[in-house]
């Protein structure tokens, strides 16, 4: 409860931030020449996007323009660095913390938090703050939207349209209703409540499976994944990745959910035993799947590349431009009001995942 | 029903075709080349009393004119572009449609579309399964959908059904009917243009009659624009097939997500290389669970007309 509160305030102050700089006039030179933009430090290349919006406030370090080989160039802003800008590509474990010993505030461009050494950082004081809810209704869009594909055969049957066979071969083979379908949710968080808002305005019964019963929410509840699949005739993936988390969705799960079962997954591939799920698929034992997340991208298997019942997108669930600019303008404000020692607008409590 | 000469115009469902096949007698159009059709019609007029079509193949004029004893039309449909209705209100002769079952099939169809539009679903699949991923690295930002305003052509059942829908992704809905809706919040436009020009995703939902003829026309997709997205699951004619693809090629118009085409199953070949469209084979009610409820209305309708009991779903 607390952290929805938390949460709530911060995105209202994210609004106002946002309504604010829209309109602010841009600084008085003689501003920009007395305050010298705090320095952020990158370790690989974020989105042209993002670098753009924190490069208007702040001073970023790009280790790769240097010459000096990446420890040395750590060693020399050692003590000057006291952010640390990084995508979901970047692993930031004690090593790399140790370089930084300065370092307060690390800002993560991702939702996901599983390639951070959170337990490392809270013993460092270092302040982790993430995308929030930025990505929530995107990543919602997507898992609907997958959905609908699978059941609704959209992107097999515009290929049966474009290789010119609806002329020759006549009408494509029936599809399967969305209304009334049991759609079990794995982790009931932003973007599964997003999810499962939308899931209902077209019928669905709502179920989920999350750390902690929620009891303020309309849904019925199980207290593990089996049971949910046993109940489901979908399954939405929808979770944070942790090393409780990894392959949730596993064979016991699948054979719960039944030959005619979906699994959409919008949260990570590791989620999911994808060997055990290509195999399924492969011998119909599972109804079809919509991934846009795979254990070792951007490898996938090639089995999937036949079938029709399945929908593959290359991690794509989160970027839209609009997303990217709403992330942009959050990561800066993130990076602000850590150096005007306030609150981070949205930050990542260990204890929430 | 055994003595009830039925004519299936089109095989357009196996568990409809095989029930009308055990319950009546049954005569199966298309098994007939065109050109002894007429034929065909003449020598068996006498006993067919129903025709059963769908959006492929009605029952017009030339049809209806070869079949004196026809009582009755049960359209495997919820459109009725395909029935001649002024010969058919002439004769007397009844017609029954497929409302409601439908609805939510094709209402959940033009949201898939649209999410499957603006986030680019079929391109990043195949960018997938042809290896693009692995050699080129990421696909590229595609447009929100949560948010975005929907404007909906024609608020029936099935615009309504997907009012609904969209409202729960943030989407502020207006539309355009021919009359404005007491009953609603949702903004009402007067006109098909100002309402392209006040949304990002149109959506094509009434039925088709003459008024309706490419309702969406040039100037209609113009005040869409570069950014707009057209969503079309009534039917083909209700958009000027030809303006909508010189509209994609030249960028003026920002995609469609189509079901429904001006010459089924022919679709403008021009399109198939594009990455903003989705082009499905009218699908719109094409489940398992839509099918067979249709079919049972259909047989319901024949049923309820030879035993003298009203109707399911008059249409006239």
């Amino acid at each position: 409860m607390e952290r929805r509160k938390a949460v709530a305030r911060a995105t209202s102050r994210l609004q106002l931030l946002l309504a604010g700089s829209r309109s602010a006039p841009p600084m008085a030179s003689s501003e920009e020449q007395t305050e010298p933009r705090p320095p952020v430090l990158l370790l690989r290349r974020v989105a042209p996007a993002y670098d753009a919006a924190v490069s208007e406030k702040f001073h970023l370090l790009r280790p790769w323009e240097s010459p000096l080989p990446r420890d040395q160039f750590l060693a020399a802003h050692a003590g000057s660095v006291r952010a640390l800008l990084i995508s979901g590509l970047v692993t930031l474990d004690a090593a790399t913390l140790d370089a930084l010993p300065r370092l307060g505030c690390v800002v993560t461009t991702s939702a996901g938090v599983n390639h951070i050494d959170l337990a490392a950082c809270a013993r460092r004081g270092i302040a982790v703050a993430n995308a929030g809810t930025v990505f929530s209704p995107d990543a919602a869009d997507y898992a609907v939207g997958l959905l609908i594909d699978v059941l609704r055969r959209v992107s097999a049957s515009d290929r049966y349209v474009r290789r010119g066979l609806w002329p020759v071969k006549g009408d494509y083979p029936l599809g399967f209703k969305l209304g009334s379908k049991r759609v079990g949710i794995v982790g009931l968080g932003s973007i599964g409540s997003q999810t499962a808002k939308r899931l209902e305005a077209f019928g669905c019964t709502i179920l989920y499976y999350s750390r902690k019963n929620k009891p303020s929410v309309p849904y019925k509840y199980l207290p593990n994944v089996c049971d949910l699949a046993a109940e489901s005739d979908v399954l939405v993936v929808s979770c944070a990745l942790t090393s409780e988390t990894h392959h949730i969705i596993n064979k016991d799960v699948m054979a719960a959910l039944g030959k005619e079962g979906i699994i959409i997954n919008v949260g990570r591939g590791p989620l999911v035993d994808e060997d055990e799920l290509v195999r399924r698929l492969m011998q119909g034992e599972l109804g079809g799947a919509g991934l846009d997340v795979f254990e070792n991208e951007p490898a996938v298997p090639k089995e999937l590349f036949l079938m029709d019942n399945v929908v593959l997108s290359p991690h794509r669930a989160v970027f839209t431009s609009e997303s990217f600019a709403d992330l942009g303008q959050l990561l800066a404000a993130n990076l602000e009001a850590f150096f005007s020692n306030r609150p981070l607008l949205t930050p990542v409590n260990q204890n929430d995942l | 029903m055994e003595s009830l000469g039925v004519l299936l115009t089109y095989p357009m469902d196996s568990y409809l075709e095989e029930e009308l096949s055990k319950r009546c007698k049954l005569f199966r159009l298309w098994e007939t080349p065109p050109e002894k059709r007429r034929e065909f019609l003449r020598a068996n007029a006498a006993t067919i009393r129903a025709v059963v079509g769908n959006t492929a193949v009605g029952a017009d004029a030339e049809t209806i004119d070869a079949l004196p004893a026809l009582e009755i039309v049960a359209s495997f449909s919820v459109g009725l572009d395909k029935v001649d209705l002024a010969k058919c209100r002439e004769r007397g002769i009844r017609v029954t449609n497929t409302p409601d079952v439908l609805t939510d099939d094709v209402a959940d169809l033009a949201i898939g579309l649209a999410i499957a539009t603006m986030r680019r679903l079929f391109a990043a699949d195949r960018y997938v399964r042809g290896g693009a991923w692995k050699a080129k690295g990421d696909y590229k930002l595609t447009s929100k959908f949560s948010g975005k305003t929907v404007g909906i052509i024609g608020l029936g059942r099935i615009g309504w059904a997907i009012a609904e829908r969209a409202e729960a992704f943030g989407c502020p809905i207006s539309y355009y009917s021919r009359s404005e809706k007491p009953q609603t919040d949702y903004k009402y436009y007067s006109s098909v243009v100002a309402l392209a020009a006040n949304c990002n995703v149109l959506i094509v939902a009434c039925a088709l009659t003459e008024e309706t003829h490419h309702i969406v026309n040039r100037e209609v997709i113009d005040a869409l624009g570069p950014k707009g997205v057209l969503v079309n699951i009534g039917r083909g004619p209700h958009v000027d097939e030809p303006e909508l693809v010189f509209a994609l090629l030249e960028g003026r118009l920002g995609g469609a997500g189509l079901d429904v085409f001006e010459d089924e199953p022919d679709v403008p070949e021009q399109l198939f290389g594009l990455e903003n469209v989705v082009l499905v084979p009218h699908v719109g009610s094409s489940t398992w669970e839509t099918c067979k409820a249709m079919a049972d209305l259909v047989l319901g309708n024949l049923e309820a007309h030879v035993t003298n009991k009203p109707l399911l779903t008059p249409a006239l």
